[in-house]
């Protein structure tokens, strides 16, 4: 059981919670994450990244978007509600050295996990750049909270509505150019923004860690349903990652399978959606 | 086939009971063999495959005396030798002839923690039953005595009539122990250990206890409640539980003594790492290791598809890789979550299948279709990189191999399209590698395994460890039997 001690609307469906986890905070480490679940009967186990961590309070932060099910009934939970499972810290923690010049790409919702990443790289002597990107700028995030940690902060939309008007590649693409170049990127974003990025930086040989968000089930190796193929292996994302090389990842096979369920739960969620109307019509 | 159903075989059973009451005392041997072997009451096969409930439904009390009067208590009582954990078999039948069954219970419970359970899953035909001389006399092994059976009848009485006792705990020590892991293993290490008056903290990874069965051995062969029965009996001990805790990254196992004063640790984290073919289309779309298909099943009640949030895949027909236990699990689900067609492929023939003799048939009855001398080759996707069909290659039987069994040669030119829309992969778990990758002082061998002496203690101070993640993918009795071990060696350790 795990306290909820706060609740913050970040964007229209983004929001922050956290959430007391005494163990996870004392353990955990820069890219590392929890699996959380709402009902030990019938619920489903989720993975979200760690935010943040305050090791004194004794609590972690978790962002997430409302895509379906569990991100919705999460959403309506309230700060002294109880989560019944939150297991973690999870997946390896992110390689962090001092490698010179890092660049941080955070796509929508991956800026959550970036932040403490970029943090972390900052505190170990590197030059920072920053990038953050979303559809617009109400989805936006954490953008003050990285200036304060961002030796450079680029901030991009893709209809222009803030920042610049441009996808996250574009600003890549040039710092790629410069001289000398990033001696590392890491991308955390939606699959298809993470694919982008490594393609991006491919032709410039600059070494891409991206975090992958495979579907998963039990997060100790047993299961398998979060393999993706990176290079001539099968990695297990639990496991063996979350972080790899991006320029050795199937996002392809990654995506399709990601939407091995899309249609069973467009389903569910409308047939709920359907219910509840119906309840309220009725009542 | 027909199916009998189990008023019919309790009524065929009494039949025979009234014959033999008479002279039950002075029954010889040669009566005895003459006894009909008990046929196991199950649900009906049509009907069983579309429910989640058990199917073997359990002898009646006097199905269970017939069947114990046919032991003929050999002298050399060969059947101990072929039980892991030595019950003595025949003074138990015996008790279970007499209509004692408190009597019964009892004496099995010198040797064995898990009753209603191994006698629902134990390999016994390759094990007690295998070398029963009753079974010998009348040349087949089916016609053995059904001890399997028999324990599970005692044992399910102990339990329908709320007969349970929680075995005497010792004064408190003063010491504590910690079990990683909650599979039977660790429950019988909880146990043991904690008759002698240390405190026991399980953790466990999943939000419930049991380890592979609750999460592996589907509801229709190992109901949950009969699990839960048991964890009951620990918690009734004083055995604490610590869900949702992942040592190695929750907590580090060296931390567990370093920080959290535990005295000592055993490792009962079972297989895990499921195994793939490594062939072509593996991570399409609709291609499932056998363990997340029962885990959603199972554990995460995905069966139900009304109120579980977990999702499982919708299938028409499913390819089954694999010929064990596991292979006859998911391929029987499978069938229950409402595929139309199931196919079990299987490389070798029918008879070198390691899968129990009685899942087998119970699959066969339940509309399963099996492809012997079949492998896989190949997966094919469609343009949504979902699983299309699989192409299959024929094989013969050439030359026995190391393990005896004669090796599956392809037959070349062979290939054929089996047409799927899913494929379940049961050919074998390796090693979780989580404690091993982050408690180095650990040794394991090369597929991972932890490397224990013949105390179970590993080659870290204060640890020992049993069960699957030891012995690779094995039984339960024969986990069960490692934390007998286990737990008598942590108990040494600690009153020294
Ligand atoms: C290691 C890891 C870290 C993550 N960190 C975060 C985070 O910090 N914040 C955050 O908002 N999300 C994060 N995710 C994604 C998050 O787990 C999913 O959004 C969540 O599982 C969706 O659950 P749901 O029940 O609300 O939606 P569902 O009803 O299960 O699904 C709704 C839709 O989301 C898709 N989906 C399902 N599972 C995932 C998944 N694992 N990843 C992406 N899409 C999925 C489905 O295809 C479906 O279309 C992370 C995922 C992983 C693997
Ligand atoms: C589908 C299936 C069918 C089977 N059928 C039979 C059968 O009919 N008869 C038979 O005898 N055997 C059968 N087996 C095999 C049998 O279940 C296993 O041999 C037995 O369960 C092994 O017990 P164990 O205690 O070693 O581990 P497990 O039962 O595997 O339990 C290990 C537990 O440890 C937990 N764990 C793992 N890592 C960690 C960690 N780092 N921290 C905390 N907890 C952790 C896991 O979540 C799990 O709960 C079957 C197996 C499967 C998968
Ligand atoms: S524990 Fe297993 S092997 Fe031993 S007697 Fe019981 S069924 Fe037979
Ligand atoms: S071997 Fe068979 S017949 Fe002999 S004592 Fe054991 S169970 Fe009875
Ligand atoms: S989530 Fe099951 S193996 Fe990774």
């Amino acid at each position: 059981m795990s306290k909820i001690v706060l609740k913050k609307q970040l964007s229209n469906d983004v929001y922050l919670m956290k959430l007391a986890c005494p163990l996870i905070a004392e353990e955990r480490k820069a890219g590392q994450f929890v699996i959380l679940q709402l009902n030990n009967e019938y619920g489903e186990r989720i993975p979200l990244t760690i935010a943040d961590a305050n090791e004194q309070e004794g609590t972690i932060t978790i962002i997430f978007q409302v895509v379906g099910k569990t991100t919705t009934d999460l959403a309506h939970m309230n700060e002294g509600d109880e989560i019944t499972t939150v297991v973690g810290p999870l997946g390896n923690p992110t390689h962090i050295e001092n490698f010179g010049t890092v660049v941080c790409v955070g796509g929508g919702i991956g800026v959550a996990p970036m932040h403490p990443i970029a943090k972390a790289f900052k505190e170990a002597g590197n030059h920072v750049i920053t990038i953050i990107g979303a559809r617009t700028k109400d989805l936006i995030i954490l953008e003050d909270e990285m200036k304060e940690i961002a030796d450079e902060l680029i901030v991009c939309t893709d209809d222009g509505s803030y920042g610049r008007k441009a996808l996250v590649t574009e600003p890549l693409k040039e710092i790629c150019e410069r001289d000398p170049q990033p001696n590392r990127v890491i991308a955390i974003g939606p699959p298809i923004m993470m694919k982008f990025c490594s393609e991006t930086t491919r032709p410039y040989k600059v070494y891409t860690e991206v975090s992958l968000n495979t579907i998963m089930v039990d997060v100790t190796g047993m299961c398998g349903g979060c393999r993706v193929n990176v290079g001539d292996e099968v990695k297990f994302v639990c496991v063996d990652g979350p972080e790899f090389d991006g320029h050795k990842v199937d996002f392809d096979n990654m995506m399709a399978r990601l939407n091995s369920y899309k249609d069973i739960e467009q389903e569910k969620h409308e047939c709920n959606l359907d219910k509840q109307a119906k309840a309220k019509q009725s009542s | 086939m027909s199916h009998k159903t189990l008023e019919e075989l309790h009524k065929d059973a009494q039949k025979v009971f009234n014959e033999l009451k008479q002279n039950a005392d002075s029954l010889k041997p040669k009566d005895r063999i003459k006894i009909p072997a008990q046929e196991m009451p199950a649900q009906d096969p049509v009907e069983r495959a579309t429910n989640l409930e058990e199917v073997a439904l359990g002898y009646t009390p006097i199905q269970a005396m017939v069947e114990a009067m046919r032991c003929i208590q050999c002298k050399n009582k060969p059947c101990i030798t072929g039980c892991p954990v030595q019950i003595d078999i025949p003074r138990f039948i015996d008790e279970v002839a007499k209509g004692d069954f408190q009597a019964a219970i009892n004496v099995i419970k010198e040797n064995s923690l898990l009753p209603a359970i191994c006698g629902r899953v134990c390999p016994q035909e390759t094990q007690c039953q295998e070398v029963c001389t009753l079974g010998k006399s009348l040349k087949d092994v089916d016609k053995a005595v059904a001890i399997g059976r028999l324990e599970r009848f005692v044992a399910d009485w102990e339990r329908e009539q709320g007969k349970i006792v929680p075995p005497k705990v010792k004064p408190d020590t003063g010491k504590k122990v910690a079990i990683v892991g909650s599979g039977p293993a660790g429950l019988v290490v909880a146990a043991d250990v904690r008759r002698e008056g240390h405190a026991v903290t399980i953790f466990e990874a999943f939000h419930k206890m049991g380890g592979v069965m609750v999460y592996g051995i589907p509801e229709f062969r190992l109901p949950n409640s009969i699990v839960d029965t048991e964890i009951s009996t620990l918690k009734a001990m004083g055995v604490e539980f610590k869900t949702n805790f992942v040592v190695g990254r929750t907590r580090k196992l060296t931390d567990l003594m370093k920080k959290d004063g535990f005295d000592a640790v055993f490792v009962g984290t079972g297989a895990g790492l499921p195994m793939f073919m490594g062939i072509e289309g593996e991570n399409l779309v609709g291609v499932f290791s056998a363990n997340e298909y029962l885990t959603r099943a199972n554990l995460m009640r995905a069966f139900d598809r009304e109120q579980s949030d977990t999702p499982i895949y919708k299938s028409k027909r499913v390819a089954v890789l694999g010929g064990g236990n596991v292979a006859m699990d998911s391929a029987r689900m499978a069938k229950r979550l409402g595929a139309e067609e199931v196919f079990v492929v299987y490389r070798r023939t029918e008879k070198e299948m390691p899968a129990r003799v009685e899942e087998v048939a119970h699959a066969k009855e339940e509309g399963i279709v099996f492809h012997f001398l079949n492998n896989a080759k190949r997966i094919i996707g469609n343009e949504k990189g979902r699983v299309n069909a699989m192409e299959c290659l024929k094989y013969e039987l050439g030359e026995p191999d190391a393990s005896g069994r004669r090796r599956p040669v392809v037959i070349e030119g062979s290939e054929f399209i089996l047409d799927v829309d899913t494929v379940i992969v049961a050919i074998g778990n390796n090693s979780n590698p989580l404690i091993a990758q982050t408690t180095p002082e650990i040794e394991t061998n090369k597929w991972g395994n932890i490397v224990v002496d013949d105390t179970q203690k590993t080659k870290a101070d204060r640890v020992f460890a049993g069960g699957d993640i030891v012995l690779g993918a094995a039984t339960v009795i024969l986990a069960m039997g490692e934390g007998r071990r286990a737990a008598e060696s942590i108990n040494k350790l600690l009153a020294g």
